[in-house]
């Protein structure tokens, strides 16, 4: 079978920096691929080169889309790649929009849907067509989401008052309400408890298996990366060191060594 | 303990006369330069004159008031309410009767009504404290209430909108609706119109546009260029000026839609001077700073509202048979900005909850977030740039039919700031905000004209004090556009 996103030799310098240096790596359709490394790796310049808020120096990243065929994400633009190319993501410091409801963020969510729906407005405002179905054919889908991370009683309060792990798990079911074929997640669980860890290796579970979404994401805890993923993909200094099941990326020596340093030789007879 | 207490409530006399001693004397640093001379113009020249009885008075007002303010703080409402209602009766009753001048702080009773005011106030204050011992509210608490009434105020719009309307409606035919009267009320519609317009740019989108006047200008001279030029009349040129002022927008828009917060607001000032400079500057096309004279009038669907019929048609009194009064024409322009800032207002509200505002407002709460999203945000900001500026060029027009004369010096960078300040001091994105902002920023300094001058410097302390009291505006309170519950169960 063809993997959804094929990323080769994806470059990104600012300057004298190269932030990812000749990356390339297969994202398997309907798998969790997590993108671990130290900090400074690259993770997050590759999805922002992914989801176009970077446009990369060199490489190439192909999405292929089980409905709409194949998109090179490296020519399109950061609006266009949801719209389009199915590609949704999640940030590393949640960004939702703080002062409008539940609600109204998944609606946003479904902009584009509902656009077209409401006759790029004019049809609507007079009038016309058939925005209402649509508009509650959304709020569904939203009712659904929020139901499933158990926020439906909150969904006309507004996202800002939520605590952490909530705005979290809304951050991706708002991802999830723009129907995408690949979900990128920035660090779905930095900051959440063991509890909330566990409910998010639940609905990450949930997303691959029920709604057949690719899923690639940067994580740190490697409870959650070991637990959940079907592929890894190591990064240090911008460069990829290692890839592969999960078993066989904890037992690689290069990864040992970006993590915990070189053995030291001073010490030889340590066990 | 309660000695404790006590003695830090103890009321330190001398230190509160020394304080009060020195806030008079700043007071008459301040003003014995401004208030105490006057320049007059005698034969041969400017003379000066002394004023310094209003300096003795401005600063033994101030010495009194600070003691009064520190005789609260320390809470001992009795001796301020007892000294501040006397005061107040005195000046008020004196005020009413049109007494001898010499015995009133003032020369003009504006200032003199101002002190009466500040007195009341202070009696007001003096007996909540006599009554409410000590509960002195918090800032936070305060800000929790207002913003209940906010809240309030907005689930109210239900009942509040309509009432106004029928209030708005029924005005002309009331029996104390002057000429004077109406003249305010429909600039004040003017400038509700204009602060919906830029609501919908500001407070929706959150593009803060410092130059909204320049759309306002493009609107007034197209209907003017076009009435003069081609001979249309005002319901064909209306949309004309409100399609070329969206024009403007998009004009302006396309490129400078990438910057954000301080940068667009720099550049939508720049346009806002340029469009001014141009109109000042082509002397062939817009008459520069002569202006453009004899605007045609707007007509009844072709009836024109004048005393003498056209001689091959009717006016609008002659056709239904009224009698001719020169009102008529006053109460035609109110309906007529009515009708328009209820077009604005139902155009915003409608898409408010249309897919494209409530990108709009994600736009506002995180541009970022949107792109990841789909929503294309140029384009996005792009509508609202072009929408808020046809409602601009409405304004314009109708401007220009009102007055009959437009020149480049109505849309100066104040215009811009105005209303924009009817924005932000309604709470940004709040529509009736805006209504009560209109009122009180343009409405009341009208109705308070014989103040001159001083009347932006009560403007300018009104915006401070709102700034100060209410950072985010009177009626900061959104409600969603769409609610889980209105929705009923899934099918």
């Amino acid at each position: 079978m063809n993997p959804l996103l094929s990323v080769e030799h994806l470059t990104m310098r600012f300057g004298g920096l190269v932030a990812v240096d000749d990356v390339s790596f297969d994202a398997p359709a309907r798998r969790i691929t997590a993108i671990i490394g130290p900090n400074g790796a690259g993770k997050t310049t590759l999805f922002n080169c992914l989801t176009g808020f970077y446009s990369p120096s060199a490489g190439r990243m192909t999405l292929r889309h089980p409905a709409r065929g194949e998109f090179l994400l490296e020519r399109m633009e950061a609006y266009a790649i949801p719209a389009k190319a199915g590609v949704a993501r999640t940030f590393q410091n949640i960004r939702l929009f703080p002062g409008m409801s539940l609600l109204e963020n998944l609606l946003v969510a479904q902009h584009n849907v509902l656009m077209r729906a409401s006759g790029y407005t004019v049809g609507a405002l007079l009038g016309m067509g058939r925005y209402a179905q649509a508009e509650r054919r959304a709020v569904d889908r939203a009712r659904y989401w929020l139901e499933r991370v158990r926020l439906v009683d909150r969904a006309d309060a507004n996202a800002g008052n939520l605590p952490y792990g909530d705005q979290r798990r809304l951050e991706i079911v708002r991802a999830m309400c723009a129907e995408p074929v690949l979900l990128c997640l920035d660090e779905p669980a930095a900051g959440l408890n063991p509890r909330e860890s566990a409910e998010l290796n639940e609905l990450l579970a949930f997303i691959r298996d029920e709604h057949r979404v690719t899923l690639l994401l940067i994580e740190h805890d490697m409870s959650v990366v070991m637990s959940i993923s079907d592929h890894v993909v190591v990064l240090d200094y911008g460069r990829k060191i290692s890839e592969g099941t999960p078993a066989a990326v904890r037992s690689d020596a290069a990864v040992i060594r970006a993590y915990l340093g070189e053995e030291d030789e001073a010490a030889p007879g340590r066990p | 303990m309660r000695e404790a207490a006590a003695r830090a409530l103890a009321f330190d006399l001398a230190g509160a006369l020394k304080d009060a001693g020195l806030v008079a004397g700043i007071v008459v640093l301040l003003t014995i330069a401004l208030v105490g001379f006057r320049t007059q113009d005698a034969s041969g020249g400017a003379a000066l004159s002394y004023r310094f009885e209003d300096v003795f008075a401005v600063a033994a007002l101030a010495f009194l008031g600070r003691l009064a303010v520190a005789l609260l703080r320390a809470h001992r409402p009795r001796p301020v309410l007892g000294a501040s209602v006397l005061f107040a009766l005195a000046l008020t009753a004196l005020l009413l009767h049109g007494a001898e001048t010499r015995l009133l702080p003032f020369a003009s009773a504006p200032f003199n009504w101002t002190i009466a005011i500040a007195a009341w106030t202070l009696s007001a204050r003096a007996a909540w404290l006599l009554w409410h011992s000590a509960s002195e509210l918090s800032a936070e608490a305060r800000d929790a209430l207002m913003d209940r009434i906010g809240a309030r105020v907005q689930r109210s719009a239900g009942f509040l909108g309509p009432l106004l309307l029928v209030a708005a409606v029924t005005l002309p035919f009331l029996p104390w609706a002057d000429r004077r009267l109406l003249d305010i009320a429909t600039l004040v519609l003017t400038y509700i119109l204009l602060g919906w317009g830029l609501n919908i740019v500001v407070g929706l989108a959150g593009l803060l546009d410092l130059g909204y006047v320049a759309f306002y200008a493009v609107g007034a001279y197209s209907y003017a260029l076009l009435a003069l030029y081609f001979d249309l009349g005002f319901w064909t040129c209306l949309p004309l000026a409100g399609i070329l002022a969206a024009f403007a927008g998009i004009l302006l828009g396309f490129p400078v839609l990438r910057l954000r917060g301080d940068y667009l607001a720099i550049v939508t000032l720049g346009f806002g001077e340029i469009i001014r400079i141009i109109l000042l500057n082509w002397y062939e096309f817009t008459r520069g700073p002569d202006g453009l004279s004899g605007i045609p009038r707007p007509t009844f669907f072709g009836l024109p509202i004048t005393r003498t019929p056209p001689e091959d048609g009717h006016s609008f009194h002659s056709f239904f048979g009224l009698e001719y009064s020169p009102i008529d024409r006053v109460i035609f322009l109110y309906y007529l900005a009515l009708a328009l800032a209820l077009i604005t207002n139902f155009v915003t509200l409608r898409i408010r909850k249309l897919p494209v505002g409530r990108a709009w407002e994600a736009l506002r709460e995180d541009e970022i977030a949107c792109r990841s999203l789909g929503v294309h945000p140029r384009n996005t900001k792009l509508t609202a740039f072009a929408l808020g500026a046809m409602f601009g060029g409405f304004g314009g027009s109708f401007f220009a039919t009102r007055q009959g004369f437009v020149s480049p010096e109505s849309f100066t960078f104040l215009e811009s700031a105005i209303i924009l300040a009817i924005v932000v001091l309604g709470g940004m994105g709040s529509q009736i905000g805006v209504v009560l902002a209109a009122i009180l920023l343009i409405g009341l300094p009208e109705v308070f004209r014989e103040l001159n001058q001083y009347r932006m410097l009560a403007f300018g302390m009104a915006m401070v004090a709102i700034m100060v009291w209410r950072p985010r505006g009177l009626l900061a309170h959104r409600d969603p556009t769409v609610r889980l519950s209105d929705h009923g169960p899934p099918r």
